[in-house]
């Protein structure tokens, strides 16, 4: 049984790599960087991870089951599909401003460097929490008709595409404004895109 | 042809299509054999017999099983046998009836006839008799929900009460034995189900549950358990269940999923579906290639 202490170490090597990987890349990111930022030996880090590759996998479920946790919330309010998508996006681009890490994270090592994840982490196995929200917002959202019909993945790409590339403007720092301010219109976007065609 | 011995069981067509008599008749033959030779089917208006509906309807006797196939309307404008409704003969039967069995879908609920526009009056057997004859019965209603309905569900209903004058009936009134686990139990295409690899009407392989509407996953039935003719189901020849079972049978575009963005409506009962979208979400992502081939090239 893995003790709630070790769990905790883990997560915070996880939430110390994110950084990492994230402003150098995962190539460029040693083990050794790594213990060195948590102030490890870098025997010791084998014991909690066997491996960079391990790490890497454990840290995309890490962070999106973060994102899940806060869409999973919005999902279980009664409120409307608009309004959901609306503070959900507000909530995602809050995530974005506090911890820049986790999506540029999942931009900048997951997507870019998929044959690190090739094995144990196929399609939706490592990020399938939070794609399991995306659908049940989706299917709520079509159940009582205030989104239209169509295929799944436009819809999940609509939302997603829209949400990342925000994040990454935010990360280029090209944005004029603070992020949050674009928050409603974004949302905004994403629910016309959506929204049930009368 | 009477034998005092034998329970009576008298067959009653109301408004039906007489798909439940088919499927009586198409019965396991030594089955069949045993059930004429226990019982006395002293009344069905297709097969020959000694008696007609007049002489059941005048007899003193009471009748052990009085089995009714059809639904059932008070509206003499829209269906009438010997001028009368079928709801004012059904309750001068039941009132001479120990046994009251519904015998598919329309005798349960009313089936595909109270999907009629034009009369609201056409429901199932329960809806339509007496309150009072209800407590003169030996046992409640027992509803055989199916269309058709399995031969030998009927059978072993019958040959269940002839031994043990009672049944137990689930929440629906149907039979527990017969009922209690789901069409998707025995399903050949299982494993194609497991791993959601979608299948084609007709076809051996693939599950039809994601695009096809097959409601085995959802459909209280023996289908799969007890096989049609003893070796045949629908799921079994590339037809998807249609959930005939249920009560809310028969439903609008049976032979389609409804979904919402590409999202199944409905998912396995006993299941959420958050969790069911996170199982689905991981299998997909297995190509089992043994799967996805023919299974006869």
């Amino acid at each position: 049984m893995i003790s709630v202490a070790k769990e905790i170490k883990k997560n915070s090597i996880i939430e110390n790599s994110l950084k990492l990987f994230s402003t150098k890349g995962f190539y460029n990111t040693t083990i050794p960087d790594i213990a060195k930022a948590m102030k490890m030996s870098v025997g010791n880090m084998y014991n909690y991870f066997s491996s960079k590759e391990e790490l890497a996998k454990y840290a995309i479920k890490y962070s999106t089951n973060v994102l899940a946790k806060e869409l999973r919330n919005v999902n279980e309010m009664e409120i409307t599909s608009k309004e959901k998508i609306y503070l959900f996006t507000r909530r995602y681009l809050q995530n974005v401003t506090k911890s820049p890490e986790v999506v540029e994270y999942f931009l900048r090592v997951y997507l870019s460097n998929r044959e690190v994840f090739n094995q144990g982490c196929e399609g939706f196995i490592c990020v399938g929490e939070f794609v399991t929200e995306v659908m049940i917002l989706l299917d709520e959202g079509a159940q009582n008709k205030e989104f239209r019909e169509q295929d799944f993945f436009p819809a999940f790409a609509m939302i997603m595409g829209c949400l990342g590339g925000f994040a990454f403007l935010s990360g280029e720092k090209v944005l004029e404004k603070e992020l949050l301010f674009y928050s409603d219109a974004v949302a905004d976007n994403i629910y016309r895109a959506l929204k049930y065609d009368e | 042809m009477t034998n005092k011995q034998k329970p009576t069981i008298v067959w009653f067509q109301a408004i039906t299509c007489n798909g439940n008599t088919h499927s009586l008749l198409s019965a396991n033959s030594a089955r069949l054999e045993l059930f004429l030779n226990s019982f006395d089917l002293i009344y069905h208006p297709s097969l020959t017999v000694d008696k007609t509906l007049e002489d059941i309807l005048n007899q003193k006797e009471k009748i052990d099983y009085l089995l009714v196939e059809g639904a059932i309307s008070s509206n003499k404008d829209i269906f009438a046998l010997k001028n009368s409704t079928t709801n004012d003969l059904l309750n001068k039967l039941a009132l001479k009836a120990n046994y009251i069995i519904a015998v598919g879908s329309c005798a349960c609920y009313g089936g595909i006839h109270k999907k009629f526009e034009e009369d609201k009056t056409i429901s199932g057997i329960k809806e339509n008799i007496n309150e009072k004859i209800l407590k003169n019965l030996k046992h409640e209603i027992i509803n055989l929900n199916g269309c058709p309905v399995h031969p030998e569900w009927i059978l072993q209903t019958l040959f269940t009460l002839k031994a043990y004058g009672k049944i137990s009936l689930d929440k629906e009134k149907r039979p527990i034995e017969l009922y209690s686990t789901l069409a998707h139990h025995g399903c050949t295409r299982n494993e194609y189900f497991e791993w959601k690899i979608e299948g084609s009407f007709g076809e051996k392989e693939g599950c039809l549950f994601y695009e096809q509407g097959c409601r085995g996953p959802m459909t209280h039935s023996s289908c799969n358990k007890i096989l049609w003719n003893d070796i045949s189901s629908k799921t079994r020849v590339g037809m998807p269940c249609i959930g005939c079972t249920e009560n809310d049978f028969p439903r609008n575009d049976m032979l389609e999923t409804k979904k919402n963005i590409g999202i199944p409506q409905d998912v396995p009962l006993g299941i959420s579906k958050r969790a069911y979208l996170s199982l689905t979400g991981i299998a997909k992502t297995f190509k089992i290639d043994r799967l996805n081939k023919k299974l006869m090239e």
